[in-house]
C-alpha cells in the first residue's frame, strides 16, 4: 500500500483525488461484515491512542492490596497477580501492536509492531515478486527458489529462530514479521504481475523504452494494490498472532511492558485457581482484533471483486 | 415472403417483447418492443452493435436470462405455443429437444476433458434414450454431414486436438443432432479466421435446406448478415428498428440508423481515395438513459423532427415484407444524404513528391522463439534447439508518409513482425533500418531519439490504457520522457492532442473506466502521436470496435496522418478494412511473406493462390456481389514444422496450374514475380498464368 503510493507519479487535480479516494472508501460501507470488522479494528484503534485518557493507572503500577481481582469498579476488568489494572495493561498493549513502535526507549515512530512488520514485507515481497514476475528467467527462478525454501519452514518455527538469534525487542519483531510475510507477498504480487505485464499498457511503456523499474512500480504495481491491499489486511492479523505467540513464549517485548502473549502467559497458572481473568482478556483482545481485520478483508474482497 | 410460408405457421413469433434486468440502479429494460417472425427452412439475422440487445432476444427465447433478467411483456411463441410466463418445467417440456444453440466460442461449449464422441452420443442417449453404439453411430453420421474430415477418428479425439473451424462444427452437429425445429446461432463465427469462417458460414447456408430448421442468427457484421441470411432485422439501442429481407434491407434501407451503419463500411471494392466512411455521430444511449415515448434514434439522426422527440414511432409496414421504426421513410432519400459538416475529415491529397528513400527497411529479417523442449536431452544442453519461425525471412519497405496494410490469419507472424520492428523482439537474422538507423537491436539499447520516432497503437480498447491513471497522465508521459515540449506546457499539449483526436479538454482528469471503447482508443491514438513519431504502427487499432465507432477511428488516423505526414504500419485481419485504410498491402501466410504490393494491385489479379483464397472468404456486406468460391482445405501447419518448399503448398487450390500437379512446390521456394516494380508475388506459377485469373470480387 505505501509503495504504491510513493511511486505515484504526478498527483491529478485535488477534487477528483479525494472524490476518488472517497468512492474507494464507500465500497466498504456495502458490506455488513467489513463495516463490522472497521467497528472492532476501529474500537482498538481508538483505546490505543488514548490509553492515557481512558484509565487513571499505569500499566506497571502494581497494587499490593489487590491481586488476582475480578471486575469491579476501581478495576473494570480486574487485576493480575502483581496488582496491575488489566484494562490498563491490554490498551497500553494495544498500543504497541497498533499505533506506535518503540525503537529505543525514548524514540518511538508512529504506527503498531504489526503494522510496520507487515509494511516491511510488502516493500520486500512486492519488490521480489514484481522482479520475479516481470523480468522472469534466471531471477524468477533464483528469487522464487529461495523464497519457497523458506516457506517450507514452519511458520512459528521460523519467528523463533529469527528473534532467538536476533534477540527479542520490538524492532526485532517487525523483522521477523516482515521475514515470515515476505515470501507469501512475493507470490502474490508475482502472480498478478504475470496477468498484468500482457496488458497492453505495459506494452506501450516497453515501447517508449521505460526502464524496468518504471515498469514494474509505476505501471504494474498500482493495478494490483486490490489485492495486495487484502492481503495485508489479512496479513495484520496474522502478524498480532504471532506477536501473541511470541510474547506467550517469552520471545516478545522484555517485562515489564503491557505484551498481550505475555499477559497471557503469566495469567495462566491463576486460570483454574478462580482468577481466569488476567489471561481471558488478552487473548479476547487477540482474538476479536483478528477476527476483525479478516471480517474487514473479506468484505472489502468481496465488493472490489464485485463491481470490477 | 411465398404462399406456401403463409399457410405454414411460423416456428417462432416474437411479438412485443420487452426484457429487463434488475440492476443497482433498479430495473433496466435491455430490449422493447421487438417483434419477428422465423419460418422453417429460413434464417432471420439479427444484427446491431454491441449492448443493442442482440444475445439478449435470444437469451429470452429460452429463458437463460440468468437470475437478474426476466421478460416483462408481449409474447415468444415457438410452434404456436406461448413460453412467457411458464415455469421452467413447463419450458423445459415445451422446448424439449426442439431448440438448440451455437454460442461463440466453440472451446467454452465443449467439455476439454471428454471426448468429441462421448460428448455427442451423450446428446442422444441422454434425450432420446438411444442405445450407446447406435447413437456413436448417428454422431459420426451427423459429423459427416458437416463435413468433418476424418470423422470416424475426430470421435476418439479431445476438443484440443482439433481446429477452431472443426470445434464450431462440432458444436453445430451437437446442436443439429437432435433434428431441432429452431437453432440459435449468438456469433458463432466471430472468434474464428476469415477463410475459416467463409467454411462455416457455408455450412450453415447448406443446414437450412438439408435440415429444414429456422435459425435465428445473431451477428454484428454486416457481411456476414449478407452471405446467411434471408431476413434480417437490424436492432438499435434494445428496439427492432427495420426488419425486411436481406435484399432490400441491403438494397433500399428504410431506417436511418441502418443507411448510416450501410456508410460505415468500408467496402471490399472501395479504395482510400475513391470512398469516405461516414461514422454515426454521437453515441449508443446507456439503457437507463434511452428515452421513452420518443425515437431512440433521433438524438443521432439527421432528419429529426420535433415530432422524433415527442413521439414514439411504432415499427409500420413501408413496403411489402419490409418495416422500418421511422415516421419518414418514405420521404428520406438515402442516396440524397449529405454529410452535415466536419462529421468527416478533409483530407488534402498529398502532392507526390519526387522518389523519397523508404523510411523503413526490411531485408530477410528472420525472427525465431525458441522452443523449449522437455526432453533429458535438453536438460544437459545436448538436444537440437526447435525454433517457432514466426517472421521467416521478410523484406520490405514503406515510402514516408505511406501507410502499409499487413493482412493474414491469426498466427501468420503479423503481430511478430511488428514487434520485432518496434524492439519487442529480437531479430535472429536479416537487417532493419528505420531512418537508416539500424534498429535489430531491442528497444532497451536503442537512443531515445529513435525511440520517440517509433510508436504503438495497441488492439484491445480495455487494456491499451493504465486503469490507475487518467487520460491527462498517460497522454503527458511520452511528452514528459521524450521533452517533446517544456515541462510547463504539457498540459497545454495533452489538451491540444486531446483535441486532435476530437475529445474535449474536460477528458484530461478522467480515468479510463469512465470512458467508452472508442474513446479509450482514441486516447491511446493520442498518446502514440504524443511524441510527433515518423512512423507508428497500428496493430489492430479498430477489430475490437463496433462499426459506426471504426469508421470514426479509421477517419482520425487518416486525418491524423495526413496532418503529422507520418508513416504507417497497419496490421489488420478485416481484408476491407485493410483496403480502405492502406496504399500498399503485404499478405503474410506461416511467417513469410505471400505477396506485396500497392492495394488496388493486390485486391486485382493476378493474385497469389492465398491472397485469392483470403479474398474469396471475405464476408460482403452486400448481398448481390459475386463472389469467387474458393475454400482452403486443412489447418495452418505449425511453425515449428513449416513445410518445404512453399509454405502454402499443403493448402493451395491452384497447384493444379502447375505441371505435373505442382511437385516442385513442395521441393524449391518460389521465387519473387514481379507484376510491376512494386508488385511482386511468391510463387511457382508463372506470372502470366496468374494474371489470366478472373477477380474474386464483382459488383453487379
Amino acid at each position: 500500500m505505501a509503495v504504491s503510493e510513493q511511486t505515484m507519479p504526478e498527483t491529478a487535480a485535488q477534487p477528483s483525488r479525494l472524490k476518488r479516494l472517497w468512492e474507494g472508501l464507500s465500497i466498504i460501507f456495502e458490506s455488513k461484515i467489513a463495516v463490522i470488522g472497521l467497528i472492532i479494528i476501529l474500537f482498538w484503534i481508538f483505546v490505543a491512542i488514548f490509553a492515557p485518557l481512558l484509565t487513571p493507572y499505569t500499566p506497571t503500577e502494581q497494587d499490593y492490596t489487590a491481586q488476582n481481582q475480578g471486575p469491579s469498579v476501581k478495576h473494570p476488568l480486574g487485576t493480575d497477580s502483581l496488582g496491575r489494572d488489566l484494562w490498563a495493561r491490554l490498551i497500553y498493549g494495544a498500543r504497541v501492536v497498533l499505533v506506535m513502535l518503540p525503537v529505543t526507549d525514548t524514540f518511538w515512530l508512529p504506527l503498531g509492531t504489526a503494522i510496520w512488520g507487515v509494511l516491511l514485507g510488502l516493500l520486500v515481497g512486492s519488490t521480489l515478486g514484481l522482479m520475479g514476475g516481470y523480468l522472469g528467467g534466471w531471477v524468477d527462478e533464483v528469487v522464487m527458489r529461495l523464497l519457497d525454501a523458506m516457506m517450507a519452514f514452519p511458520v512459528v518455527l521460523l519467528y523463533m529462530i529469527i528473534i532467538a538469534a536476533v534477540g527479542a525487542s520490538a524492532t526485532n519483531v517487525v523483522l521477523a514479521i516482515a521475514i515470515v510475510g515476505t515470501p507469501g507477498i512475493a507470490r502474490l504480487v508475482r502472480s498478478l504481475t504475470l496477468d498484468i505485464r500482457t496488458r497492453d499498457y505495459v506494452r506501450a511503456a516497453e515501447v517508449r523504452g521505460e526502464s524496468p523499474w518504471y515498469i514494474m512500480f509505476v505501471e504494474i504495481l498500482p493495478n494490483a494494490r486490490g489485492p495486495i491491499i487484502v492481503d495485508a489486511m489479512l496479513r495484520v492479523g496474522y502478524a498480532i498472532f504471532a506477536m501473541g505467540t511470541l510474547g506467550f513464549l517469552g520471545l516478545g517485548l522484555p517485562p515489564p511492558s503491557p505484551d498481550w502473549g505475555s499477559m497471557v502467559a503469566k495469567g495462566r497458572q491463576y486460570i483454574l485457581s478462580g482468577s481466569p481473568w488476567a489471561a481471558l482478556w488478552p487473548s479476547v483482545a487477540i482474538g476479536s482484533l483478528v477476527v476483525g481485520l479478516n471480517l474487514f478483508a473479506d468484505g472489502l474482497s468481496e465488493e472490489s471483486t464485485r463491481y470490477q | 415472403m411465398t404462399a406456401t410460408e403463409r399457410t405454414h405457421p411460423p416456428i417462432l413469433k416474437v411479438a412485443n417483447a420487452a426484457i429487463s434486468y434488475e440492476t443497482r440502479y433498479g430495473d433496466v429494460e435491455a430490449v422493447r418492443d421487438v417483434s419477428f417472425d422465423v419460418h422453417r427452412a429460413q434464417t432471420f439475422g439479427v444484427v446491431g452493435e454491441s449492448g443493442c440487445g442482440k444475445s439478449t432476444v435470444a437469451f429470452g427465447i429460452v429463458d437463460f436470462l440468468g437470475p437478474n433478467g426476466k421478460i416483462v411483456g408481449g409474447s415468444i411463441k415457438f410452434q404456436g405455443q406461448e413460453l412467457v410466463g411458464r415455469s421452467q418445467e413447463e419450458l423445459r417440456k415445451l422446448r424439449g429437444d426442439q431448440i438448440s444453440m451455437v454460442y461463440q466460442d466453440p472451446m467454452q461449449a465443449l467439455n476439454p476433458s471428454v471426448t468429441i464422441g462421448d460428448q455427442l452420443a451423450e446428446v442422444l442417449t441422454v434425450h432420446r434414450g438411444i442405445p450407446k453404439d447406435e447413437a456413436w453411430k448417428k454422431s459420426i453420421n451427423m459429423l459427416d454431414r458437416v463435413y468433418m474430415p476424418d470423422s470416424a477418428n475426430v470421435m476418439n479425439r479431445y476438443p484440443h486436438q482439433i481446429s477452431g473451424g472443426q470445434q464450431q462444427r462440432v458444436v453445430i452437429a451437437m446442436a443439429l443432432l437432435n433434428n431441432p425445429a429452431l437453432l440459435i446461432m449468438d456469433e458463432p463465427t466471430t472468434a474464428l479466421d476469415v477463410t475459416v469462417e467463409a467454411v462455416v458460414l457455408d455450412l450453415i447456408e447448406d443446414l437450412k435446406h438439408d435440415f429444414d430448421t429456422a435459425i435465428v442468427y445473431i451477428t454484428h457484421d454486416l457481411g456476414v448478415v449478407a452471405r446467411v441470411c434471408n431476413f434480417v432485422g437490424v436492432m438499435y439501442a434494445g428496439e427492432m428498428v427495420e426488419v425486411g429481407s436481406v435484399e432490400s434491407i441491403y438494397g433500399n434501407p428504410l431506417h436511418p440508423y441502418t443507411q448510416g451503419l450501410m456508410r460505415c463500411v468500408p467496402k471490399l471494392g472501395a479504395t482510400k481515395e475513391s470512398s469516405i466512411l461516414y461514422p454515426i455521430r454521437g453515441r449508443v444511449p446507456a439503457p437507463k438513459d434511452r428515452p421513452k415515448g420518443a425515437c431512440i434514434f433521433a438524438p443521432r439522426c439527421d432528419y429529426a423532427t420535433d415530432r422524433c422527440y415527442n413521439e414514439k414511432p411504432s415499427l409500420r409496414q413501408i413496403e411489402a415484407g419490409h418495416n422500418a421504426r421511422c415516421f419518414y421513410s418514405e420521404e428520406i432519400d438515402a442516396e440524397g444524404w449529405e454529410p452535415p459538416k466536419g462529421l468527416v475529415p478533409e483530407i488534402t491529397p498529398v502532392v507526390e513528391e519526387a522518389e523519397r528513400e523508404p523510411i523503413i527497411r526490411l531485408q530477410n529479417l528472420k525472427t525465431y522463439y525458441e522452443q523449449e523442449s522437455s526432453s533429458l536431452l535438453s536438460l544437459v544442453g545436448a538436444a537440437e534447439p526447435m525454433y517457432v519461425k514466426a517472421v521467416d525471412d521478410v523484406s520490405l519497405e514503406v515510402p514516408p508518409g505511406k501507410t502499409l496494410g499487413i493482412v493474414g490469419e491469426s498466427g501468420c507472424g503479423k503481430s511478430t513482425l511488428a514487434k520485432t520492428i518496434i524492439g519487442l523482439e529480437t531479430p535472429r537474422s536479416g537487417e532493419a533500418e528505420f531512418l537508416g538507423f539500424d534498429i535489430t537491436a531491442p528497444v532497451s539499447q536503442r537512443d531515445v531519439d529513435l525511440i520517440e520516432e517509433l510508436q504503438m497503437v495497441f488492439q484491445n480498447p480495455d487494456s491499451t490504457m493504465n486503469p490507475s491513471y487518467s487520460v491527462g497522465q498517460q497522454i503527458g508521459r511520452p511528452l514528459r520522457r521524450f521533452k517533446a515540449v517544456p515541462g510547463d506546457q504539457v498540459r497545454q499539449e495533452v489538451i491540444r492532442l486531446l483535441n486532435a483526436v476530437r475529445l474535449d479538454g474536460s477528458y484530461y482528469s478522467r480515468l479510463p473506466r469512465q470512458l467508452s471503447g472508442g474513446e479509450k482508443q482514441r486516447v491511446g491514438i493520442a498518446r502514440a502521436f504524443a511524441s510527433r513519431p515518423d512512423l507508428v504502427l497500428c496493430d489492430e487499432p479498430v477489430s475490437a470496435l463496433d462499426v459506426s465507432v471504426q469508421a470514426a477511428v479509421l477517419n482520425l488516423l487518416m486525418e491524423i496522418q495526413n496532418e503529422y505526414d507520418t508513416t504507417m504500419m497497419f496490421i489488420a485481419h478485416d481484408l476491407s478494412v485493410v483496403r480502405f485504410f492502406s496504399d500498399y498491402v503485404a499478405v503474410m501466410y506461416l511467417g513469410h511473406l505471400v505477396e506485396i504490393g500497392p492495394a488496388e494491385e493486390i485486391y486485382a489479379p493476378p493474385y497469389q493462390p492465398y491472397t485469392e483464397a483470403l479474398l474469396s472468404a471475405v464476408p460482403i456486406p452486400d448481398p448481390t456481389a459475386d463472389q469467387k468460391h474458393i475454400r482452403l482445405s486443412g489447418t495452418v501447419p505449425s511453425a515449428l514444422n513449416p513445410p518445404s518448399g512453399c509454405v502454402f503448398h499443403t493448402r493451395c487450390p491452384r497447384r493444379d496450374l502447375l505441371p505435373d500437379g505442382g511437385k516442385i512446390c513442395e521441393l524449391e521456394t518460389p521465387p519473387w514475380q514481379y507484376n510491376s516494380e512494386e508488385h511482386r508475388i511468391y510463387c511457382h506459377i508463372p506470372i502470366e498464368e496468374l494474371r489470366k485469373m478472373e477477380p474474386v470480387v464483382t459488383s453487379r
